[in-house]
């Protein structure tokens, strides 16, 4: 296995159909129009000297060294900014060519540093790879004259450095900043030969608006702009394309490695999903997989006041199987269950769930969607048939509207946030409907055309609203409505919606939202061209998330968005699995590919391949088998891969049920908070230690490659089917792949994936079967997979958490872009720095009134519990609404969350708080209490020690 | 399970199909308890619905009822 190189071709690819033809040093070649001469050069396999073009970036034409001599043309254009023409006769290296570059050349090296030898790009290094090209073999200049080689190096950024004595001012970091990452926090600064790069007036890289995405280090064709991991250990020997284990993109990344550690993850351009960006997650915040406090040791203890024991894999896999064999004995067959992960593979929650369906003989199993995005599965299976996104990320290319609902893209899914403000610079129209001014409301060269800052709880009737005026306006796709969807559903729908407490006017008194304002989104929505919805946990972590999901979709069916790319209905997942382990049937009540488990046929095409009878009734859903803990029934729980008590809401509640059951099993990558009340912890793999597959939020499907040997000794895969085998089944699957033919085997919408298919195809969007053998981008075209599209009336239903006295503000929470859920992963590595501790976001008003300033402890306190954290005084909160995030558990800030849910998934109410704040001297009770019992609940006797 | 929490839950459902008829309504709910609930839930609030069903709305009530029917 060696490096993978890709083919920088210097220019973005032509995109015309029609073709030109051209020779270029007396081949021919034809490539569309509007093909740049470079590129059409480097199609043929010749390489025209570069060192401000490259193909992620629009052409610049500022090196002057990819000059060519084209025939019946004066001069020596650059080949960069030169389109071909047809019968185009192209000569790329001749004397004179050769003469120009030398000198261009010898110019660039008379500034530059001759330490190639120590240098950390040394043999990855375009600058010396263009001398070399060229023939320099003297610099005439010397070093006497005026130079920036000593220029200060700034080092601030915990990830990459920047060395300014070694920059020859190509702009190419500039470029990707602004054309791929679309922050515009760099540029050049000063003119002529004081020209630099700089992060912002004065500023260094760790205090400007850069957000550590890596495009411009990326970009850099000298070691400017450097990862600080390739300074430490040198250049990568090997490498291995992967997917990214943190959000719902599911970027691809290039794993670059020396021996088994990793030098750097490097975005791959041929991802489908990112297109060679990332984000500082991905990007650069991998340390946790080496981090001290990883356990990789199995560990056993009999009561969690206990401190933990060292035991063997067979000791821990044995005592969990006695443990969970004497449960069911004593409680009976339903009083055991897990839960699968979302950042696990797909793989590993479907051996999860099989474990529980075949081996525990119930179907107590469920996932975190269960927190996160239940709701979309429901809401989108009974409006369209599918319980995914109608899309692929490309189709942002084409939408002429972007209805963003409940999501922050630019912090919770910051590539394709970046694609989406790509598209915005071009000139499409913007609707943000949020409590908070995101960030996507106002950014450089971006700006909405509106903001709907509504009150938390009041989705289900602003969408109501935008839809009453799309009706009674007659603003409808009569003839998409006519022909696609089921017209007796629609009619009673649309009498529904022309009510008038679906007016604005009406609705504005809910929602604090202008009536005009919500008439001027519906219109624009309806009228504007191509419009695509795209919503996330604002959606769907609400009493009403189903409704809200059902609402949107009616409101996309109404105006004939779907079916087409640049429209759809599009989930932002957040955990990188969300969307397989959904597939991978993680719910109770459903079998992979979404089939309710009393269905007789599926069933028994299940029990004919795991030959053992199946439950067909529904099994018990997370907080359901909290419920039953407290009740005495429910025992035992094999947790993989999550930390409920971190991210589930109403914290007292969880631990209760917890603290209840006679065995918790924990497998993860740290002891997490959940593990504080576990009885077994089985060690955890991380995504570079395993193989198996992730689904990001356009169902597609990618591979995850093992680049180094398990540090805890077995993937997770391999630790489900130990625990299997030890309640007597019969698990030997040797490899994932295996795994997958069984998920095709019976996933009717998987049929056509296997590891073969993805390693030829790279990807595969579901549903793959005989008629879609590729993968299907775009869904319900033509017809809708349920048959007709499927109008739902959706009354507005207030949730019954209300302010009041003693709670009078609103909290609504929500991640950050330095940080990832709970924080497991990147609190242990340098992303710390930008997110340390989780603030509270508060309105300047807010704040006075309570005599609380910047940086200030408060207490936050609702009818669940109270805690504490320190003050963010914004106006980018809307007043009476506060704001925080989860992914510290010193905050812990689920103890304030209630257990008030989604009326048909039990999806916690996150996203609406009745709470309180005041100023506050130190921690809670609470947190003091907590933070002894987690310092207990750690211990890990030393061996020999009870001798 | 605390029959108070199994009770809200029942009339959440309830609510969601408001504007649906009496029949509707009532075959609605009926099917989302079947779909979703635990039988552990099921025979939890059964036995509330027997000791007079307190605080459950009447469509939820009446779903119960049918599904129960049904059951046997």
């Amino acid at each position: 296995m060696g490096l993978i190189h890709e083919i920088d071709y210097g220019t973005k690819p032509g995109t015309a159909t029609r073709l030109v033809h051209v020779n270029i040093d007396g081949q021919s070649i034809a490539v569309p129009e509007g093909t740049s001469v470079m590129r059409a050069a480097m199609e043929l396999g010749t390489q025209i000297p570069k060192l401000c073009a490259t193909d992620m970036l629009d052409s610049f034409g500022s090196c002057r060294l990819c000059l060519v001599e084209i025939e019946g043309r004066a001069g020596t254009p650059a080949s960069c900014t030169t389109p071909v023409a047809e019968g185009m006769v192209v000569h790329t290296q001749n004397a004179k060519l050769a003469k120009l570059r030398r000198g261009v050349m010898e110019l660039y090296i008379s500034d530059h540093p001759l330490d190639c030898l120590t240098c950390s790009a040394n043999g990855d290094c375009e600058l010396q790879d263009a001398a070399g090209a060229v023939g320099l073999r003297e610099v005439r200049y010397g070093y006497d004259g005026e130079n920036h080689l000593d220029s200060v190096k700034d080092v601030s950024n915990p990830y990459f450095q920047f060395d300014p004595a070694k920059c020859i001012v190509c702009s190419r970091c500039v470029r990707a900043c602004e054309e791929v990452q679309g922050t515009f926090a760099l540029t050049i600064e000063g003119s002529g030969f004081n020209s630099k790069v700089s992060p912002g007036i004065g500023e260094s890289f760790f205090d400007s608006e850069c957000v550590s995405c890596g495009a411009c280090v990326q970009a850099c064709p000298t070691a400017t702009l450097m990862e600080k991991s390739v300074i430490e250990i040198g250049q990568p020997e090997h490498s291995q394309v992967t997917t990214c284990a943190y959000c719902g993109v599911g970027c691809t990344f290039k794993a670059e490695m020396r021996g088994e550690e990793v030098v750097r993850m490097v975005p791959y351009k041929d991802g489908k999903a990112n297109h060679g960006h990332s984000c500082v997650k991905g990007r650069f915040a991998w340390g946790y997989a080496t981090h001290k406090d990883r356990i990789t040791k199995p560990m056993i203890r009999a009561k969690i006041t206990d401190p933990w024991r060292e035991v063997s894999w067979d000791e821990a896999i044995a005592h969990t199987a006695a443990e969970f064999k004497r449960i069911q004995a004593k409680y009976g067959t339903d009083s055991i269950g897990g839960i699968t992960s979302s950042r696990c593979t797909n793989e590993e929650t479907f051996l999860v769930q099989k474990l529980v369906r075949a081996g525990f003989g119930n179907n107590n199993v469920d996932t975190c969607a269960r927190v996160c995005h239940s709701p979309t599965g429901y809401g989108l299976k009974n409006t369209f048939g599918t319980s995914a996104g109608t899309q692929d990320f490309d189709s942002v290319d084409q939408a002429d509207v972007i209805l963003v609902i409940g999501a922050n893209p630019t912090d919770g899914h910051p590539v394709f946030a970046s694609r989406m403000k790509k598209r915005l610079r071009e000139g499409a129209k913007l609707i943000v409907v949020d409590p908070r001014r995101i960030d996507l409301v106002r950014t450089p060269h971006v700006k909405a055309d509106y903001h709907l800052p509504l009150r938390p709880g009041t989705n289900v009737a602003v969408i109501n609203a935008l839809a009453h005026v799309i009706v009674s306006e007659g603003l409808v796709d009569e003839a998409f409505v006519r022909e696609r969807c089921d017209m007796a559903d629609f009619a009673e729908w649309a009498a529904f919606i022309t009510e008038e407490q679906n007016s604005p006017e009406a609705v504005s008194a809910l929602c604090g939202v202008p009536a005009d304002l919500i008439r001027k989104a519906a219109r624009l929505y309806a009228t504007g061209g191509n419009g695509a919805i795209y919503y996330g946990l604002g959606v769907t972590e609400h009493s009403q998330g189903s409704t809200t999901v059902i609402a949107i979709a009616n409101l996309a069916m109404a105006t004939g968005n779907i079916g087409r790319p640049g429209v759809g209905v599009n989930p932002l997942r957040g955990q990188n699995n969300v969307q397989g382990s959904c597939d991978m049937g993680s719910f109770p009540h459903e079998f992979s590919g979404y089939r309710h488990v009393s269905d007789d046929a599926t069933r028994q095409m299940f029990e004919a391949v795991w030959n053992v009878p199946l439950s067909g009734e529904p099994g018990l859903r997370i907080p359901n088998m909290l419920d039953a803990a407290v009740s005495g029934t429910f025992m035992g729980l094999y947790i993989q891969g999550e930390d409920i008590v971190q991210s589930d809401p109403d914290t007292k509640h969880i631990t209760a049920g917890l603290a209840a059951m006679e065995c918790v099993v924990v497998q993860d990558l740290f002891l997490n908070e959940t593990a504080n009340f576990a009885h077994v912890f089985l060690p955890g793999s991380t995504f570079l230690e395993k193989d198996g597959t992730f689904t990001n939020a356009e169902r597609r499907i990618q591979r995850v490659r093992k680049v180094m040997a398990p540090k805890n000794g077995y993937g997770d895969w391999e630790v489900t089917q130990l625990l299997a085998n030890a309640l007597g089944m019969h698990m030997h699957y040797a490899h994932p792949s295996e795994i997958m033919d069984e998920i095709a085997q019976l996933t009717p919408t998987f049929a056509g994936v296997s590891y073969a298919a993805l390693d030829r195809l790279g990807s595969i969007q579901w549903p793959c079967n005989e008629q879609m053998p590729e993968g299907t981008p775009t869904m319900h075209v033509g017809h809708f997979v349920i048959g007709k599209g499927k109008f739902i009336i959706t009354d507005y239903v207030a949730t019954d958490e209300r302010t009041g006295p003693r709670f009078p503000l609103l909290l609504t929470t929500g991640r950050i872009l330095s940080q990832y859920n709970v924080g497991a992963q990147t609190r242990r590595t340098e992303n710390k720095l930008w997110h340390e501790e989780d603030l509270l976001e508060i309105h300047p008003h807010d704040a006075e009134n309570r005599g609380i300033k910047n940086g200030d402890w408060v207490k936050l306190a609702s009818r669940a519990g109270e805690t504490t954290l320190r003050a963010k005084i914004t106006d980018r909160m809307a007043l009476g609404v506060v704001y925080t995030t989860f992914h510290h558990p010193e905050t812990q800030a689920n103890v304030i969350t209630t257990d008030f849910s989604d009326w048909a998934t039990n999806c916690p109410e996150y996203k609406v708080t009745a709470v309180q704040i005041s100023p506050s001297n130190g921690p809670t009770d609470w947190q003091v209490k907590y933070q002894h019992l987690s310092g207990q609940a750690r211990r890990i006797a030393v061996a020999g020690a009870a001798e | 399970m605390s029959p108070d929490k199994l009770v809200y839950m029942a009339n959440q459902i309830g609510k969601f199909f408001a504007h649906k008829s009496d029949e509707e309504a009532i075959a609605g709910i009926a099917e989302h308890l079947k779909s979703f609930w635990e039988k552990r839930m099921l025979a939890e609030i059964y036995g509330y619905l027997d000791a007079g069903g307190k605080g459950l709305d009447d469509r939820p009530s009446r779903a119960l009822q049918q599904l129960r029917q049904a059951a046997e």
